[in-house]
């Protein structure tokens, strides 16, 4: 199938969208400046400027002579590559592939997309029309090459849609600056006569590349079509996508939601098909004065059922703002992972960690209060406690060892410890009594010590002595003292946790 | 007459809680809970799972040793299969402590909220899925209409709830079916051995539904519970150190 192209030159892309921005701003002669070499340079104008003599490269002050009553504005080298960005994912709509044309341009691959609208030249006409209604001044060009597209785009009077192979009949018309080649080769193009590039089409490859160098040539031969030339797309296509476009713009949350509903149930049919479950999914929404907004969800296990999709993106419906409608849902599925067809019903007894419900539950909550916050605790082969367990978000990971049985752990765990006052009436003994936040606990019996040390590899320090104590009243703690044996240091106590 | 006046009463309070949400349950279905004699103290004479059971825990001491009962219970409810679900605000619980109670840690999902008013609703949410064999829920404040809720969402999956409240400033009534405190006691070994014994708890149920009330000394040993036989012990001639 024979590729088709289309490129969108933005004339007056800097000061259109400071128009649609300032709607007084429309009629005015206007200018976008930047400094260079201590001055300051016109780089973009509008229509009005341009009306008046003022050209892109000239100084701000020559501007300010030519057309008293310019609005002059400082921009920053970079913003129309964000501009054209944005308009790129407009464009997303109408096309998958769409790349960005520095410096300001548009390119899309329509290949099998215009008998959408009804036609190419249907196609051309809802794109432009709308895109003009948003405030820019663009015009089109649609061929078989990149470079043939960009060429009419930018040169041509008329014929703004070249037939099928009719690049050679297109690009004669045309003068050399069509053809993407830079200022020094354009003059020398100039000087030499050639006003046209029906001028030197005909030459011989060999001929061509002697005199005015490889690129020329690959150039021409791009927009000819017998060169390989590539689209970088903004977006990498995503193999499990859909999308529904709306006749009319929607707004209120009950058709929103069986219209979400819909699209998941298409997305969820077509993965069960093919045996695949999605892991992320994202809901990309565009509301009809160009603004869009995304929903991003994530499952613990590969899942195609709509009804636990639709949840949780319905727990994050609040943040929709359709503003004055929404048109067009997009559906992306990045992430699929095979799905097992799983027999539940056959099993009688309740699901292990990995099961389907407790995954879907950990989904709904995740959704909720969010990921990071649920834990699940494997062993670590560390004696150091805080280190003794480590965490895991993976629900289907096992144990690699077994949990230590022969220590007694306290079940609260004071993170961090907090210090205390203790009284022990023999080094390397328990404290006799202790305060911990003005209260004063007597010892009658305790265990310990049990030294445990710093893993010297992981973290450098000294040792914690600890003892289980129980005080009068048959309160349980985990007490600890720091080393007592080093030069200049006495022992401090701490309180790490309690026991049952 | 009389025969037949008490079997009719006995019928009727055997319907009455079917009606109140409490399931016959079948013999193969009977989990041994080792409770001894807190056993008796509930309807059928066995400890009701699939129901909301209240902690009230008025010190940090108190938590861990409710803690630890609660771990202890879960050992049975585990041996099925299944997850349990922790759900916390300020959590301090330290996982590996609870091989001594029989769970492996690895089988709880800890979910620590950020807001305490996430908590209920992950517990509600937990509570609905019947995939799961406990929710462990702690929190402070519980008034009568969300534990109604909670109830509620456990009639229809069976999971059973345990609601751990901490620093209680005053007690309302809630649809809980039992209400619990457990405190520590002082631990004891064979006389004369120093050190600290086996876990000793008064376990106290001060509310319970259609049951009677009362405390119990309990001990975990050997991972069970164990009545405590209160054995006169003569008061220490040398005090520890």
């Amino acid at each position: 199938m024979p590729k088709r192209l289309v490129s969108i030159w933005f004339k007056y892309l800097l000061t259109d969208r400071e128009a649609i921005r300032l709607k007084s701003l429309r009629e005015l002669p206007m200018a976008f400046t930047e400094p260079d070499h201590g001055r300051m340079l016109v780089t973009a104008i509008n229509k009005a400027a341009e009306a008046c003599g003022i050209k892109s490269g000239i100084t701000a002050a020559d501007a300010r002579v030519i057309a008293p009553g310019i609005q002059l504005f400082e921009t920053k080298p970079g913003r129309n590559i964000k501009l054209l960005k944005g308009l790129a994912e407009w464009c997303l709509r109408y096309t998958p592939l769409v790349m960005v044309d520095p410096p300001d341009g548009l390119l899309l691959d329509v290949t099998g997309c215009t008998h959408l609208k009804g036609g190419e030249a249907e196609f051309l006409k809802d794109m432009v029309g709308r895109l003009r209604g948003l405030g820019y001044t663009i015009r089109p060009g649609m061929a078989d090459t990149i470079g043939c597209a960009w060429a009419v785009a930018r040169c041509a009077e008329s014929g703004l849609i070249v037939p099928q192979g009719g690049q050679r009949n297109a690009l004669m018309p045309l003068p050399p600056a069509s053809l993407r080649l830079s200022l020094e080769l354009l003059v020398k193009l100039n000087q030499l006569g050639f006003y046209q590039v029906g001028g030197f089409i005909h030459m011989p490859k060999s001929v061509l590349k002697r005199r005015f160098g490889g690129n020329m040539v690959l150039r021409l031969y791009q927009a000819l079509g017998q060169e390989a030339e590539f689209l970088l797309p903004l977006k990498e296509p995503v193999p499990y996508s859909d999308r529904i476009a709306l006749l009319e713009p929607i707004s209120t949350r009950e058709i929103i939601e069986t219209t979400v509903h819909a699209l998941i149930d298409t997305l969820c049919k077509r993965l069960y098909g093919e045996g695949l479950g999605l892991r992320s999914a994202v809901l990309t929404y565009c509301r009809i004065d160009g603004k869009s907004g995304q929903l991003t969800i994530g499952t613990n296990h590969p899942s195609q059922r709509t009804d636990h999709i639709f949840k949780l993106f319905a727990l994050q419906f609040d943040q929709v703002a359709p503003g004055l409608g929404i048109e067009l849902f997009i559906l992306d599925a990045p992430k699929t992972e095979p799905a097992s067809d799983k027999q539940s019903l056959l099993w009688n007894g309740k699901p292990a960690a990995d099961s389907e419900q407790v995954a879907e539950l950990l989904d709904n909550v995740g959704a909720r209060v969010g990921k990071d916050r649920i834990h699940r605790y494997l062993p670590q082969e560390h004696h150091w406690p805080e280190r003794a367990a480590g965490n895991t978000t993976d629900l289907t990971q096992t144990p690699e060892s077994d949990w230590p049985e022969d220590r007694i752990r306290p079940v609260q765990l004071l993170e961090p410890p907090e210090s205390i006052e203790a009284m022990a009436l023999t080094p390397d003994y328990a404290p006799r009594q202790f305060v911990y936040r003005h209260e004063r606990h007597i010892i009658v019996n305790a265990d310990g010590p049990e030294r445990i040390s710093h893993e010297w590899w992981i973290e450098d320090g000294g040792y914690r002595d600890y003892y289980v104590a129980e005080d009068e009243e048959g309160m349980r703690y985990w007490l600890f003292g720091t080393p007592n044996d080093l030069p200049g240091q006495t022992r401090r106590w701490f309180i790490h946790g309690y026991f049952p | 007459m009389t025969a037949t006046k008490k079997e009719i009463i006995t019928k009727l309070r055997e319907d009455l809680l079917g009606w109140e949400g409490f399931r016959p349950i079948a013999p193969e279905e009977r989990q041994a809970f080792a409770l001894g004699p807190i056993e008796s103290a509930f309807p059928n004479q066995m400890f009701p799972t699939g129901a909301l059971h209240e902690f009230i825990s008025t010190r940090p001491e108190f938590t861990a040793a409710i803690g630890g009962f609660i771990a202890g219970i879960m050992q049975t409810l585990l041996e099925k299969g299944g997850v349990c679900v922790w759900v916390s605000y300020t959590r301090r619980i330290y996982p590996p402590a609870l091989k001594r109670f029989g769970v492996n840690p690895d089988r709880i999902i800890f979910v620590d909220v950020a807001r305490e008013k996430d908590v209920l609703w992950v517990t509600e949410e937990a509570l609905k899925c019947n995939g799961i064999a406990a929710v462990i829920c702690e929190t402070r404040l519980l008034s009568f209409m969300e534990s109604r809720r909670l109830q509620l969402a456990i009639e229809q999956s069976q999971v059973t709830g345990f609601i751990l409240r901490k620093d209680v400033k005053h007690l309302n009534t809630t649809a809980c079916i039992a209400r619990w405190t457990v405190r520590p006691l002082r631990s004891q070994l064979r006389p004369g051995m120093p050190g600290v014994g086996h876990p000793r708890w008064q376990v106290e149920l001060l509310k319970v539904k259609n049951g009677n009330p009362g405390s119990w000394n309990v001990e975990w040993k050997d991972k069970q519970f164990m009545p405590v036989i209160e054995t006169p012990q003569k008061e220490k001639t040398k005090r520890y150190a």
